[in-house]
């Protein structure tokens, strides 16, 4: 790598590093509104994200969704596809999942746990597929699609969840919705690391994380981030998805077919909401229960993944810190408000700050490269990619 | 059984839930019939709700709580002007941002301010000497509070000025061409500041139709939805005031059946009636999206030079 090239990659992530200061700023004044010191609500909230093992345990547990739902909001947005949908897919995989976990109770444990991750990401594709294919060949804004097919899976999931699905112990009585649980097979093993005798001085025990609910999806949605960076940037098929993105009429005259990759874009992004769905259910809950909004089962995962994939550049790799950071501020934010008195709703707040200043960035990150091109004419930015996207370069 | 459905009652309330629907997208048409598609709405409308109900609370006068959800929607509509037309950001993206902010906000305040579940004392309905006393006509039509008849008149209003005044023509010239407008002197980012600050000040007075008018109570999350939707039925009446004032009326028809179906215990499962309106309306974006009305730019930031 070159000096000049250090430099921009650099200067890249530079409005990144300036929304999150921005967004502090924005915090730091709340809090002080609020007659918090804003010190020691930061203070806080690394104490609680961080602080003790079971705090980073719940930090990841908290991270896992949105680490799924960001990988494919990375590649949707990437494609020019703005998923919102994530809810709504998650819903659906989850649904699909656990009704596969429900089903086959004596088939070995290992055959359930890959036919409900299997099915849950089918279902969330299938759900996303649907918004995907009335952009691609019916040109319906997938932004309000999506925000409506959230609603829609969330009544779904009541009425299942109220009837068919409903846990035959609740029968009856004033129902809890939620489904029977899922058998011990079928459960995602929890995740705890052996520690070498050196280490487990230091930490004070042999396992680390060995008596917390951090579970094995948080390994499946990294191996996940991997396989899709590949995906987008060293085969055939992300190289299409990101020209689509990128420059849609420039593709249509590469030969590019724009609707099937919209679709394309929409199905993968879909069927990763639907693993952070299913996975919720594997992993953590062990059945699927709401309190009848869409959030009371995803906890907003579906919409934090997409300021974590915002966060991470778009970029599934990206998307494994920006998640924990994300995870350990929804996680963190508890103890703040157990501490300081101040709501944890703020955290909400705060990401929808971190959204706009992202987005608005972009805005000195496209000047510069304008000033970058002197001479030449302006690079083309199509407006429906949501954001501007690094350079095309060809798969190798 | 089809007498008790459509009874008076429901009509009246249809006319009464179609309020916030109404105030929110004759306020984004106008966003959007200059470019800019506004989606923060939800949390603009969260924002308006909470300031009006907290007004309320704090003073117990319902005008200046109406005061206090025109200005914080304005406030947000400046914002949302500043980075979709300033800044040029994205604006199905920033939108969400914004959503989620005024989500979060709006529950922060009120846990902080509030804390607990209470009703206000919010606009009473109107009675009019006569009109009021005849009977189901008097019920349907004239026994609303004072902001469903503004809501009402508000449609006229944002017809005209659309299509009847050099600021509608200059609103439509920007949404639909902004080079060309440019190019005969009109300043694109002005007009485009206005029309979204029109429509962050009609969401605040959305939502503070809810709060301090239809259900005089403020809750985390208290729009549920019906910001967005707002933003869809702009597109479901074609980018025109009454094809929005049409929608928004189908919607609010199908929240009072919902509700009276429920109330007389008909054997339909809620969740298809509460999923109904999303349906219908992924249903009409189908046919909205065929349209040649909707206007070019939109969702293009324009940049002088370019």
């Amino acid at each position: 790598m070159n000096f000049r090239r250090l430099i921009n990659s650099l200067l890249d992530t530079t409005p990144y590093v300036l929304a999150l200061l921005a967004a502090l700023g924005v915090a730091s004044i709340l809090l002080i509104a609020l007659n918090a010191p804003p010190l020691q609500a930061v203070g806080a909230i690394a104490q609680g994200a961080f602080g003790t093992e079971n705090a980073t345990a719940e930090t990841l547990v908290k991270a896992t969704p949105i680490l799924f739902v960001a990988i494919g909001i990375s590649v949707a947005f990437r494609g020019g596809v703005t998923n919102i949908g994530g809810e709504g897919q998650m819903i659906a995989g989850a649904l699909a999942g656990v009704t596969v976990a429900l089903a086959i109770p004596q088939a070995p444990g290992f055959v359930i746990i890959i036919l409900s991750l299997l099915v849950g990401f089918a279902a969330g594709a299938f759900y996303g597929g649907i918004a995907g294919a009335l952009k691609a060949y019916f040109n319906v804004n997938e932004i309000l699609s999506t925000i409506m097919l959230n609603q829609v899976a969330a009544q779904i999931m009541n009425f299942l969840l109220n009837g068919v699905l409903l846990d035959p112990s609740e029968l009856g009585s004033n129902a809890i919705p939620k489904t029977a649980r899922i058998v011990e097979a079928a459960e995602l093993p929890r995740l705890s690391i052996p520690l070498p005798p050196g280490l487990s001085d230091l930490f004070g025990t042999a396992e680390l994380f060995g008596r917390t609910r951090l579970h094995w999806g948080l390994v499946i949605a990294i191996v996940l981030a991997i396989i899709t960076y590949i995906l987008l940037w060293r085969t055939i098929i992300g190289y299409r998805i990101r020209a689509v993105g990128q420059n849609e009429r420039a593709s249509r005259y590469a030969g590019i077919n724009i609707q099937r990759n919209i679709l394309l874009s929409m199905l993968l992004s879909g069927g990763m909401a639907g693993l952070a769905g299913v996975v919720q259910v594997l992993g953590l809950q062990y059945r699927l229960q709401t309190d009848g909004s869409a959030t009371g089962f995803t906890g907003n995962a579906g919409f934090n993944g997409i300021v974590a994939a915002l966060f991470g550049g778009l970029n599934p790799i990206g998307a494994i810190p920006a998640s924990v950071f994300f995870g350990g501020l929804l996680v963190g934010a508890q103890k703040m408000q157990r501490e300081l008195g101040i709501p944890a709703s703020m955290v909400t707040a705060i990401n929808g700050v971190i959204v706009v200043f992202v987005v608005s960035a972009q805005y000195f990150v496209h000047r510069r490269s304008r000033r970058r091109s002197v001479g030449g004419a302006p690079p083309e930015r199509e407006p429906t990619a949501p954001i501007v996207p690094a350079p095309l370069e060809t798969p190798s | 059984m089809i007498e008790e459905i459509f009874t008076a009652s429901v009509f009246a309330s249809t006319l009464r839930l179609a309020t916030p629907y109404i105030f929110a997208a004759v306020g984004e048409t106008f966003s959007q019939k200059s470019g800019v598609l506004n989606l923060g709405l939800e949390g603009v409308m969260l924002m308006g709700a909470f300031a009006a109900f907290y007004t309320v609370y704090a003073t117990g006068s319902v005008i200046i709580g109406l005061l206090a959800a025109l200005i914080v929607g304005a406030l947000m509509g400046l914002a949302t002007a500043f980075i979709s037309v300033t800044l040029q950001a994205e604006q199905g993206i920033s939108g969400i941002g914004i959503y989620l902010f005024g989500l979060g906000m709006s529950e922060l305040l009120f846990v902080r301010l509030i804390g607990t579940p209470v009703s206000i004392d919010g606009f009473p309905r109107l009675y009019i000497p006569g009109f009021s006393d005849i009977p189901v006509i008097g019920e349907i039509f004239f026994n609303h509070n004072l902001l469903v008849y503004a809501a009402f008149l508000l449609v006229p209003i944002a017809a005209f000025i659309l299509n009847r005044t050099t600021f509608g023509l200059m609103i439509r010239a920007v949404g639909q061409n902004p080079e060309a407008a440019d190019a005969m002197g009109v300043n694109v980012a002005r007009v485009r500041y206005m029309t979204v600050i029109i429509a962050g000040t009609l969401a605040g007075l959305a939502g503070a139709s809810l709060s301090i008018a239809l259900l005089n109570v403020f809750q985390q999350n208290l729009t549920s939805g019906l910001g967005f939707i707002a933003v869809a039925l702009v597109y479901f009446g074609r980018w025109t005031p009454l094809g929005v004032l049409l929608g928004s009326l189908l919607f609010s028809f199908v929240n009072a059946l919902q509700l009276q179906i429920g109330s007389i215990g008909v054997n339909i499962p809620s969740e298809f009636a509460v999923m109904a309106p999303y349906v219908i309306t992924i249903i009409a974006l189908v046919f909205a999206s065929k349209r040649a009305e909707k206007p070019t730019a939109l969702t293009k930031p324009f940049r002088r030079g370019d």
